[in-house]
């Protein structure tokens, strides 16, 4: 127990826990999104994320950019990649939907078969990324599976100090990634509360038959939900690669978990709660790796989930996308 | 119309029947005639040598894996499947760790047989014992069995109580936490180099024992004779009064709730007993193995043990170890194809859950209530 280094650094690791919650909070969102709608957890979805990570990759590759850019071509290259992570992202999402989800809702099937589909689609998307996937956008061999980590490309900021405020120092990385997260937060916050398609999510996810009746388009609206929350997660891609620097196939799975278990602490169904877990989550993990050490940052996750799950299930903010606005 | 045709089809295959009915419908001394004949093959598969059926042996190929260590495998992981159907299959809660319950039974064996692992060599020194001292093999089987129905009881104490799918994820975290602390708890178990010299029947691995590592059919038998004694002990339990409990709950909670069936007392129940039979696995596979490290027992094998359930058919024990043995022994035999493996399991999920949920071979009941469902949700969108 380290209490020393962590009080001497609370700001510094607070700021580095932010940072860190930040991606969670972005992946988080499409599994609340989801929820909110479907009372479904997209297991997939963690294979959404991977899906992002190495597409962004893929579109630096294709570009053609080999070495760290000048800042201008820098934020180009980070916008193109956003683009592309984020349709990466959001068309493997709709097609996963489409594929294994959209049979069952017409079955009503009970929530584990559909929990079981999403881990068969969630093996598939893995494995077909080790085998072919990333090696082919990556621009490597196709002839062995990829099942290490994809480091080699260009980092494309410097995570220089930009500035410092009582002694806590404020990173090019951890402002990119706060700022981003905030941002997507925002755009998608007025998109669900201030749209005419975000009251149609508001209105299924409230009562699906009643929108049904009002005219509002019920397939259309989970398609809907589903891109949004796969854009998120291109964008928390991007993110992660600017950040750690390296992906793998299976890089999404423990962050998956993480990132349900931000939207779980935050309120599951809840938009603004899965911005707070995920930065809640990101802060608790920088705490415990300092107190404890790093390979136990993982159990402080779970046993956060376990304990917020027993003695408040419906997360801090409460549960409810149809109720976003109040 | 449609209606009437699909009607009369169904009352004429309801009369030829199924398999299963037909089977059922055998006099008893044909029916426990043919389980008699059907275990002695069991028994005989090591050898197997008849024509036609010899193309089922895994080790034809050069690099071929040993016959009966892939039997014996089949065999651990047909328990698995059993004590997981429990779980899955008759109360209906997805257990996404139940890899912790299978390592905690591995680790059981190892910590406490072994004169290799930290904890006896603890205990050595602490009741001034002689250097080559170990529980002994037969007295951890107990251990292993407690220690999962513990671990089972207090995973499931505060988790029982939440939604299903919450369940889902929370198990997933356990299994983590399990791997995670037998890596990081050096002086417990050692961590990433795990222990060797685990026991089996016979001691410590070495040459010339009968439970040995070359010749592998001793250990196929005595898993074997676990699967037969597992069916027994699941058949019984199914058609008891936590059988009955169970298939109510899965059913519907609060209706179950209503006619006086505590659901979280026989959930617990479900959850310990099903751990506890992975934890008998855990134990098979670590005494055979004669190493246990913490790699081993990779989430990815909890996913693994649900596929086994689900594609075989939850809640049918012939149908779960069908599943159990189709997923160990295919990939076996087909190694040369072992790159695209977990590739095929994961579309084969996806293709099983989305054209026939109910499984391979379905639990009659539980096709019933898959079929009562999409009638609900026809009706509700006419």
């Amino acid at each position: 127990m380290n209490w020393d280094e962590l009080i001497g650094g609370i700001g510094q690791h607070t700021v580095e826990g932010l940072s860190k919650g930040a991606i969670f909070a972005l992946v988080a969102l499409g599994y609340t999104l989801v929820y909110g709608v479907l009372k479904l957890i997209n297991f997939a979805h963690s294979e959404v994320f991977m899906i992002g990570t190495v597409a962004v990759i893929g579109a630096w590759h294709f570009m053609g950019v080999t070495e760290t850019p000048s800042i201008g071509m820098a934020i180009v290259f980070l916008l193109v990649g956003a683009v592309v992570a984020a349709g990466a992202s959001g068309g493997v999402a709709v097609l996963v939907e489409r594929v294994a989800y959209r049979r069952l809702r017409r079955m009503n099937a009970p929530p584990l078969i559909f929990l079981i589909t999403a881990i068969g689609v969630s093996l598939t998307l893995m494995e077909f990324m080790a085998l072919w996937g990333a090696a082919w956008m990556t621009g490597k061999s196709t002839d062995i599976p990829l099942r290490m980590n994809i480091q080699d490309f260009p980092r494309m900021l410097e995570d220089t100090t930009i500035f410092t405020i009582g002694g806590v120092v404020f990173k090019t990385h951890t402002l990119l990634l706060i700022g981003a997260a905030l941002l997507m937060m925002f755009i998608l916050d007025v998109f669900i509360n201030k749209t005419r398609y975000g009251r149609g999510v508001r209105a299924v996810a409230q009562n699906a038959d009643t929108a049904a009746l009002m005219g509002v388009n019920q397939d259309r609206v989970i398609m809907l939900i589903f891109l949004l929350g796969g854009i998120m997660a291109g964008v928390a891609a991007l993110l992660w690669n600017v950040r750690y620097g390296y992906t793998k196939f299976d890089v999404g799975f423990v962050l998956g978990l993480k990132a349900f278990t931000a939207a779980v602490l935050g309120g599951i169904g809840n938009l603004r709660g899965a911005l707070l877990g995920g930065l809640l989550l990101g802060v608790v993990e920088v705490y415990a790796s300092v107190l404890f050490q790093s390979r136990w940052e993982d159990v402080a996750a779970f046993v956060v989930l376990v304990v917020v799950l027993m003695f408040r299930p419906t997360g801090l903010l409460g549960e409810s996308l149809g109720r976003a606005r109040a | 119309m449609s209606g009437n045709h699909t009607a009369a089809a169904q009352a004429a295959k309801r009369q030829r029947g199924s398999i299963g009915d037909r089977w059922r419908r055998l006099p008893r001394w044909q029916r426990v005639l043919g389980a008699l004949a059907g275990i002695v093959f069991l028994y005989y598969l090591p050898f197997l040598g008849i024509p036609g059926l010899v193309y089922l042996r895994t080790d034809l190929a050069d690099q071929g894996s040993a016959w009966s260590a892939v039997l014996f495998n089949c065999a651990v992981y047909v328990i698995i499947a059993l004590g997981l159907n429990v779980v899955v299959g008759l109360a209906g809660l997805l257990d996404l760790g139940y890899v912790g319950f299978f390592a905690l039974g591995a680790y059981s064996v190892a910590l406490f047989g072994s004169t290799n692992s930290p904890v006896v060599k603890a205990l050595q020194v602490k009741l001034g014992l002689p250097q080559d001292w170990a529980v002994a093999w037969a007295l951890c089987i107990p251990i292993a069995i407690v220690l999962a129905m513990i671990s089972g009881v207090i995973l499931g104490w505060p988790t029982l109580r939440l939604r299903g799918d919450y369940l889902a994820i929370v198990t997933l975290g356990f299994g983590e936490i399990i791997r995670i602390c037998a890596r990081n708890l050096d002086g417990v178990t050692s961590g990433a180099q795990g222990i060797s010299e685990v026991p089996g029947p016979s001691g410590p691995p070495a040459a010339g024992n009968l439970f040995g590592i070359i010749d592998t059919k001793p250990w196929y038998w005595l898993a074997l004779t676990v699967v037969l004694f597992v069916v027994f002990l699941v058949r019984r339990l199914e058609n008891s009064r936590p059988g009955r409990a169970w298939l109510a709950i899965r059913e519907d909670e609060d209706a179950a709730a209503v006619m006086g069936v505590y659901p979280f007392k026989f959930k617990l129940w479900a959850f310990a007993i099903g751990a506890a039979l992975g934890g008998v696995a855990g134990f098979l596979y670590g005494s055979k193995a004669g190493f246990v490290e913490p790699s081993q027992f990779d989430v990815n094998l909890s996913i693994l043990f649900v596929a086994m359930v689900v594609v075989g058919g939850s809640g049918n024990m012939a149908g779960v170890a069908l599943g159990a043995v189709l997923l160990t022994y295919l990939p076996e035999r087909f190694r040369e194809f072992s790159d695209y493996r977990v590739l095929v399991f994961g579309m084969a999920m996806v293709a099983v859950m989305v054209l026939r949920p109910q499984g391979l071979i379905p639990s009659k009941r539980r096709a019933r209530e898959l079929h009562d469902r999409a009638e609900e949700a026809k009706v509700n969108v006419a």
